[in-house]
């Protein structure tokens, strides 16, 4: 049986969904340019993983087997397009700078690994906290990727200068490769390969 | 019922195809309103942006911002009117929706290979203008434009003075160019390059306005004519070109500019 504590904090570093399970980088890769789109999307992915879990779980004994993806899916799908509208409607800027990346939270694999992986065999309460707890380890690199992206790519934290660019008369010029998605990978690969080195269980053996 | 049934299999995917359409009918309908108010505030906030009216970083609120846009008329033109490009009577301006009318065929014409400057396969038939007013004089007008880069289609506006002649501003609300390359579009500093007297019509009428490649030389022939290429992103420095080719020439706003030259007498 998973203790509740340890469903919340398992994902972050012992199991967590991108450095272990490599799931869900294709966000990683498309929102990371600021730190503020990879905050919201962040906030978007747990509060829809938590929410899809709980749900899942709340009706896992009542689904039947033969339709039950689809049933995790329309669960899913639902959250997302709520998350989306509440979006449009309180933070539209970051809304339309991450169009259809929200929308694409569908597709994310951590949610709908965590609902069929854990939701469909954990009661209410332990779902929602393995779906907050693999929500935050994927905060956790994405906000990493995020800071060292908008810092080194455009001098900026949340949107604040930090370095001055050259191209508006200071000394530092971007790194052009940290705004593309390409960077996000060796991002996630160095982190991968610190997280591997400091917890060498999680080496998969060759 | 047995769980794995073929009546409970439809009694589970029919409730939950209820639950979860009322939720997301509920959520669409209930944020609707501000999500619409969003989207008008944005536009708002774009035209007086390009138009000068408040700073780039600046984030009025939406009392502060319908106060300044209330020294701008807003005007749909007819853009088929290749005489005298009427202002449209026929259609709602507050409600009008431009990029809209573009998709729909009957509201827009197909654009044949050598007509289409800026790439962009159709031209709506009307199109909004917003003019800057000083008391009851024109200070200035902010045009919707739109045209083909590298990746997408920027979309955007221009403010020309009342001179008709002069840029004022430009500005891109939309697109999705290379970062640090052609989404230098969005870099103040190359905008600002447009505020310096850049001239969008020659002494014929002609547009003849150009991000050329590089930058523009002191001893140019005529420099007024030729605003700094963003580096490394010619395709987008030629989809700017292009789009005001376009949209300032017969098939754009060419008439109506010219309407307004001779409503003012010359």
């Amino acid at each position: 049986m998973t203790k509740p504590k340890e469903a919340l904090l398992n994902p972050l570093f012992n199991n967590n969904p991108i450095a272990l399970q490599v799931l869900g980088i294709c966000s990683a890769l498309a929102v990371t340019t600021k730190v503020e789109t990879s905050f919201i999307m962040c906030v978007a992915v747990t509060l829809v993983t938590a929410f899809s879990n709980a749900g899942v779980a709340l009706i896992r004994n009542q689904i039947p087997n033969s339709i039950r993806i689809i049933v995790q899916m329309t669960i899913i799908a639902s959250l997302v397009i709520v998350v989306d509208q509440i979006l449009q409607a309180y933070a539209f800027e970051a809304s339309k700078e991450m169009s259809v990346f929200v929308g694409l939270i569908i597709t994310n694999c951590i949610v709908m690994g965590r609902a069929e992986g854990f939701a469909m065999k954990n009661d209410v309460k332990l779902s929602f906290l393995d779906g907050i707890g693999n929500g935050l380890g994927y905060s956790l690199i994405l906000m990493g990727v995020g800071v060292f992206r908008e810092l080194f790519g455009s001098g900026k934290l949340f949107g604040f200068e930090i370095f001055t660019l050259s191209t508006e008369g200071g000394w530092y010029v971007p790194n052009g490769l940290m705004l593309l998605p390409p960077s996000a990978f060796f991002l996630i690969g160095l982190f991968i390969w610190a997280l591997r080195t400091l917890k060498p269980e999680q080496v998969e053996q060759g | 019922m047995q769980r794995d049934s073929i009546a409970n299999t439809f009694v589970v995917a029919g409730l939950l195809c209820g639950v979860c359409s009322l939720m997301v009918s509920g959520a669409a309908v209930g944020l609707r309103s501000t999500q619409q108010t969003n989207k008008e505030l944005d536009k708002k906030r774009n035209v007086l942006v390009v138009a000068g009216l408040i700073g780039p970083k600046e984030r009025p609120s939406e009392a502060e911002t319908n106060e300044k846009f209330r020294q701008i008329e807003v005007k749909v033109v007819d853009l088929r009117d290749k005489g005298n490009a009427r202002y449209a009577i026929d259609v709602d301006v507050a409600t009008f929706d431009q990029r809209k009318a573009a998709k729909d065929p009957e509201h827009s014409k197909e654009l044949g290979q050598d007509e289409d400057v800026a790439n962009i396969k159709r031209r709506e038939h009307y199109a909004t203008v917003y003019r800057i007013m000083d008391g009851d004089r024109l200070d200035q007008i902010v045009l919707p434009i739109k045209g083909y880069g590298l990746w997408s289609i920027l979309y955007g506006f221009v403010s020309i003075d009342s001179d008709l002649v002069t840029i004022r501003g430009i500005g891109f609300y939309e697109h999705g160019e290379t970062p640090g390359l052609g989404g230098e579009v969005d870099n103040q500093k190359w905008k600002d390059l447009w505020k310096n007297g850049k001239k969008a019509f020659d002494e014929k009428g002609d547009v003849s306005i150009e991000v050329i490649k590089g930058v523009v030389s002191a001893n140019a022939k005529n420099p007024e004519h030729q605003v700094d290429g963003l580096s490394g992103a010619t395709f987008t420095s030629n989809g700017v070109t292009n789009m005001l080719k376009y949209w300032l020439g017969p098939d754009g706003f060419g008439p109506y500019l010219n309407r307004l030259r001779r409503e003012r007498g010359d």
